[in-house]
């Protein structure tokens, strides 16, 4: 069966309610087209796991600006003005996660690991609801790994079979998360070719994780 | 002298040649320019490169290539770009010789505050706190008081930590200062600053050994 869809029908794979993994780094990466047809779909209550909020105008900030989000997931929000109301009202509910831990509590959720331990965050306070673990004479913080039901986002050149390339800082939390989510949709920038003419050797995320592949624009 | 010039040339004298260092937004980010020639230093960039360049030109600019500040960027012959899983790994495994970092607070115990400001915006930590507890030396610059005056060397941090017990050396533009087991140390005094000055202007005990030369700039 083909991966390839349209956005809209991929984006209508989203329900209400979902937890997601969004890719992108101040919204590069994030795949723009996916989350302005599930505006235009509707989709809310999400809860979403994202590096950061991305700008209002670009990424996951077009989603906070519209309501549709009830739990974020990220290690920075500052380019979000109206987020802080937003929690205030009670409308969302925020867990701030340093970077590397956040990456890393998808990975073990994709990779089938129990959790993190990381010496980051100790005598702060992310310490403060968190499990500290002693272990060989060291104090580490444990978190838990972060699974989603949908994971969303963009590479730059893919396959029939799904196979992802990414270009530049286009990556940072993509590969990840598609690795972490029991429906995973990749919007792709370049056209998508046939199986094989991709160099095995190059491809950064190997299709078997990639369910649904869309073009951006179409 | 120019806290904006005495900070970073101070710092970049801290580097040998190819080491791997990450560097904060403001201050930091002017070491790069007095790095002494014949040493190469190769920047970290928190979104997945090693080898991050300058702005890039606007009329060459590849948009799939941005720094950690959202800016189109260039990469160094040599340099790679990977995903956060990586970049992240890099940090917290000591791969990093050196993050360099402003500072809101910074206390005699190597504790840092840099990330918010109670009552202030909402922003988040991002990747310093990761920074702070992985890179295998933290080096603050900031200038040495706040705009009222007040001494940003304390000896008790009060706003959120980013790291506790975690900075080496701290470097304004009055002095050099080196966090050790026995407390905060004066090393180094700018040229034409006398200790006094530097006492007079620091919260945090400072130990004054006999002798403290001036800044090697």
């Amino acid at each position: 069966m083909s991966k390839i869809t349209t956005v809209k029908e991929a984006a209508a794979r989203i329900k209400s309610g979902s937890v997601l993994h969004l890719g992108g780094f101040y919204a590069q990466g994030s795949p723009e087209c996916l989350i302005s047809a599930m505006l235009e779909q509707g989709v809310t209550d999400l809860t979403i796991i994202s590096n950061d909020t991305g700008t209002p105008n670009e990424g996951l900030g077009r989603l906070v600006e519209a309501g549709r989000v009830k739990k974020l997931y990220c290690s920075y929000v500052g380019l979000t003005p109206i987020l802080p109301k937003l929690i205030e009202e009670g409308k969302v509910e925020l867990e701030l996660v340093p970077q590397g831990t956040l990456i890393e509590r998808i990975r073990c959720a994709g990779y089938g690991l129990g959790g993190v331990l990381t010496p980051t965050g100790l005598g702060t306070v992310i310490e403060e609801n968190k499990q500290v673990v002693e272990l060989n004479g060291r104090r580490w913080l444990y978190d838990t790994p972060i699974k989603a039901d949908v994971a969303i986002v963009e590479a730059y050149r893919a396959d029939t079979a799904g196979n992802l390339i990414f270009r530049r800082t286009q990556n940072n939390f993509n590969a990840t998360m598609c690795t972490a989510a029991d429906l995973v949709i990749a919007e792709i920038v370049e056209p998508i070719v046939e199986a094989g003419a991709i160099d095995p050797d190059e491809i950064m995320v190997p299709g078997v994780f990639v369910d649904v592949l869309v073009r951006k624009g179409v | 002298m120019e806290p904006r010039i005495i900070i970073p040339k101070r710092i970049a004298q801290e580097f040998k040649d190819g080491d791997v260092v990450n560097l904060g937004v403001g201050i930091p980010t002017l070491v790069p320019r007095y790095v002494p020639e014949g040493v190469t230093i190769w920047l970290h960039s928190e979104n997945g490169v090693i080898g991050i360049g300058p702005e890039a030109d606007p009329s060459h600019k590849d948009v799939f290539l941005l720094d950690a500040s959202k800016k189109y960027a260039t990469i160094a012959p040599g340099g790679a770009t990977f995903d956060s899983t990586v970049s992240f790994g890099l940090v917290r495994g000591g791969h990093l010789e050196a993050t360099v970092l402003g500072a809101l607070q910074v206390d005699q115990e190597g504790n840092l505050a840099n990330w918010i400001v109670p009552g202030g915006k909402l922003t988040g930590m991002g990747g310093a706190m990761d920074l702070v507890a992985g890179a295998r030396r933290v080096i603050i610059a900031t200038e040495h008081t706040a705009k009222d005056g007040a001494s940003k060397i304390l000896k008790k941090c009060t706003f959120p930590l980013t790291g506790a017990h975690v900075v080496d050396m701290i470097v304004t533009e009055l002095a050099v200062m080196r966090v050790r087991p026995e407390g905060l140390v004066l090393q180094e005094v700018a040229p034409g600053v006398s200790v006094d000055t530097v006492v007079k202007n620091t919260d945090a005990e400072l130990i004054v050994p006999a002798n403290v030369p001036q800044m090697p700039i």
